[in-house]
């Protein structure tokens, strides 16, 4: 396996390279080397007990090197409407950015949105200073492979002093008849004092075999906030790698929230390292899958400075033969005193065949700290569904509304009221057993022949 | 309404009612009074359909059906209703939605359109009146975080919402200070009418000075071994159950010579 990947790189040496700069290149060529090394994670190591990978990789990927960012109109391609949006929404087709009218804008205060390809171009400086910095490629997975193949993805900058007033959406669209392997590279800087809120949507518009392993790199600055929603609603033909690395400044906050509704296999790795004072992390998940669907969490949080907090709260419902894993670990340096850290996991399985593989733990090296992990995994409360019952709600609404109670108390942490109120009824469906791959997330294609994507929050 | 006959039931293998009977006609208003673990909580649990308890054997029928033989739900679609001695409390579910949702299954299983949210609000606002509830609680999770008497202010405030042609209320007086308590009677007494009936099961008599019943019943040790009328409930009140005990061993001695 780990070979085929080389052979891949060695044959599109010339392509994956072409128009790059010197620190592209040694960029990647160092992380093929680490690839070579540490090849595809193995099933025997701790945190990959659980994902078969293999078996999602053998399949015979295809690999694009030539669309490059391009301009398209993504309406007229998918026959869509796209209202007007209150959001700044960007699109990445298979895992190239594509935009309506120029490959990186620069808005009036300053904030830069556009192609990581063209923003290798147009500032390399900034983009030198911080590609690659955070995201450890010997720590997870496939990060060395995302960066030995790294192309395009979404970058963003936010100058100091300056609030994004609109959340930015990246809707990431997997559309080709080929079974398409893409890794897409995300850059987000934040300057002091800055503020952003990210969305992203993972959606596959088809129900080919495909696989995306996608790094997202982000450095919050000081007293920066940052927000960042995951909306995942794949295919089960598709898999889906996320590894989010996160480096946090003196008084930074961060909230980081994955939504996992649907999709037959999705590891996000989540690692925040916060490297000053005063700082706060808040990390959510939801994760509701059935069949034989497969949702990992991990999360790494790494307390490096004192007095900062940080807190994990994950839960997931799972129905049939689904897997779930949650592996969240705290690492508290001996310098980081007054650290206050917390998880916590909840499931419920809804039958005998679902399983939960979960493994809270906390490494501390500090002696003035407070930290609590926990984790459960259980049924629907009886007494609650007895109280149900008893006012007339029969058994399938009774469980349904208890399900939807449960899971609503990560959506309640979502700060956006016209996403929370999207993913409200999203997740209401989803337990219905209403939302199918066709009936997606924030975008809409219910109708194969009249495909509409409706990417504004408020329509939904 | 409800004919409860010779009815057996236990739980893990320990017998709690033993040959219970009752008969409660509409427009009625019946007492169960008893010593603690005389089976009063079980017996409110079996007529709304908890399925841990065992019916060994017995009948019971509502408005001419075999209660035994319905779901629970649908004994509520069909007009029963319990209030809880321990109402559950269910973060992440409004009162709101909650509330809109059994209506509308109630309204459903009787062939009629689901209310309108505004049909619904201002039912909501109509019946908030009846038990004096805070508009701030219907804008809660169920109970969570409620304090004892606002609990079960909630549960007179479901029964004036659902209009139950049958009431089981266990233990509603628990826990309530006086003013709670005439708040709670006040609902009862207001939703009373002549095509319903309520059973008022209780430990003290202190909810009956509110709530005027016309019988009351002794339980004890899984029947009922007195009834009379609201006197019965005075006077239990002043001689504790202690004379009621004697009489009822007295006829368990007799009945074991047998």
């Amino acid at each position: 396996m780990k070979e085929l990947f080389i052979e891949i790189y060695n044959k599109n040496k010339e392509l994956i390279n072409a128009n790059s700069n010197e620190y592209l290149r040694l960029l990647r060529s160092n992380a093929i080397n680490i690839f070579k090394e540490n090849g595809i994670p193995s099933n025997k190591t701790e945190n990959w007990r659980h994902a078969d990978i293999e078996k999602r990789l053998k399949h015979d990927y295809y690999f694009d090197f030539k669309s490059k960012s391009t301009s398209m109109n993504v309406e007229e391609i998918f026959k869509c409407d796209v209202y007007d949006l209150d959001t700044f929404s960007v699109t990445m087709l298979n895992g190239w950015f594509v935009y309506k009218n120029a490959p990186i804008t620069q808005l009036e205060d300053g904030t830069i949105i556009g192609g990581l390809s063209k923003a290798i171009e147009v500032y390399p400086d900034i983009v030198e200073k911080y590609l690659g910095s955070a995201a450890d490629m010997n720590k997870a997975g496939l990060v060395a492979l995302n960066t030995a193949f790294l192309q395009d993805g979404l970058f963003i900058y936010v100058p100091d002093n300056v609030e994004v007033s609109k959340p930015v959406q990246i809707i990431n669209i997997v559309n080709s008849e080929e079974k398409l392997f893409l890794q897409p590279r995300h850059l987000v800087v934040l300057g002091k004092n800055s503020k952003l809120t990210l969305v992203h949507c993972d959606h596959s518009l088809v129900h080919n075999i495909n696989f995306s392993n996608t790094v997202s790199e982000v450095f919050v600055g000081e007293n920066a906030m940052f927000e960042n929603y995951k909306v995942q609603n794949i295919g089960d033909n598709s898999s889906l790698l996320t590894n989010l690395f996160i480096q946090q400044k003196n008084g930074s906050k961060v909230s980081n929230n994955a939504l996992i509704l649907n999709g037959g296999f999705t590891k996000n790795y989540v690692d925040v390292s916060i490297n000053g004072k005063n700082c706060h992390a808040d990390l959510y998940g939801l994760y509701l899958v059935d069949d034989k669907q497969f949702a990992d969490n991990q999360v790494f949080v790494k307390h490096a400075e004192p007095e900062s907090t940080s807190n994990q709260l994950y839960k997931g419902i799972l129905d049939d033969m689904a897997k779930g894993v949650f592996s969240g670990k705290v690492l508290v340096n001996k310098d980081a005193q007054k650290t206050q850290a917390y998880q916590n996991n909840n499931n419920i399985l809804l039958t005998d065949d679902a399983k939960i593989y979960t493994q809270p733990h906390l490494e501390i090296y500090a002696d003035d700290v407070k930290c609590s992990h926990g984790a459960t995994v259980g049924q629907l409360d009886p007494d609650a569904l007895f109280y149900l019952h008893s006012r007339g709600l029969c058994e399938k609404t009774a469980r349904q509304l208890l399900m939807y109670a449960f899971a609503s108390e990560i959506v309640n942490e979502i700060s956006i009221p016209a996403l929370r109120e999207t993913i409200n009824i999203m997740v209401e469906k989803r337990l219905r057993g209403e939302l199918s791959i066709c009936d997606q997330c924030l975008l809409h294609c219910n109708d194969k022949e009249t495909a509409v994507f409706n990417i504004d929050l408020n329509k939904i | 309404m409800l004919k409860i006959k010779d009815l057996n039931v236990s739980i893990n293998g320990k017998k709690i009612l033993k040959g219970f009977n009752l008969e409660v006609n509409a427009g009625e208003v019946h007492a169960i009074m008893g010593p603690n673990g005389s089976g009063k909580s079980t017996l409110a649990s079996v007529i709304a359909g908890r399925d841990i308890f065992t019916v060994d054997s017995g009948e019971v029928t509502y408005m001419g059906k075999n209660l035994l033989d319905m779901p629970p739900d649908e004994r509520a679609k069909e007009g029963l209703f319990l209030g809880f001695q321990y109402p559950v409390e269910i973060p992440g579910v409004s009162m709101i939605n909650f509330m809109r949702t059994a209506i509308n299954e109630k309204r459903k299983h009787y062939g009629l359109e689901p209310l309108t949210g505004m049909e619904f609000m201002k039912l909501m606002e109509e019946k908030k009146k009846i038990v004096e509830i805070q508009s701030k609680l219907t804008n809660r999770s169920v109970n969570e975080g409620f304090s004892g008497g606002e609990k079960k202010k909630n549960e007179i405030f479901q029964m004036a919402f659902l209009e139950p042609k049958l009431a089981i209320l266990d233990e509603t007086d628990s826990g309530l200070d006086i003013d709670a308590l005439k708040v709670v009677a006040n609902g009862v007494n207001a939703l009373k009418k002549p095509d319903n009936a309520s059973v008022v099961i209780t430990h003290y008599q202190r909810l009956l000075d509110y709530i005027v019943p016309d019988f009351v019943h002794v339980l004890y040790d899984g029947r009922i071994v007195k009834s009379g009328s609201k006197e019965l409930a005075i006077e239990l009140e002043e001689k504790g159950y202690e004379w009621i005990k004697k009489e009822a061993g007295i006829n368990e001695k007799a009945e074991s010579t047998e």
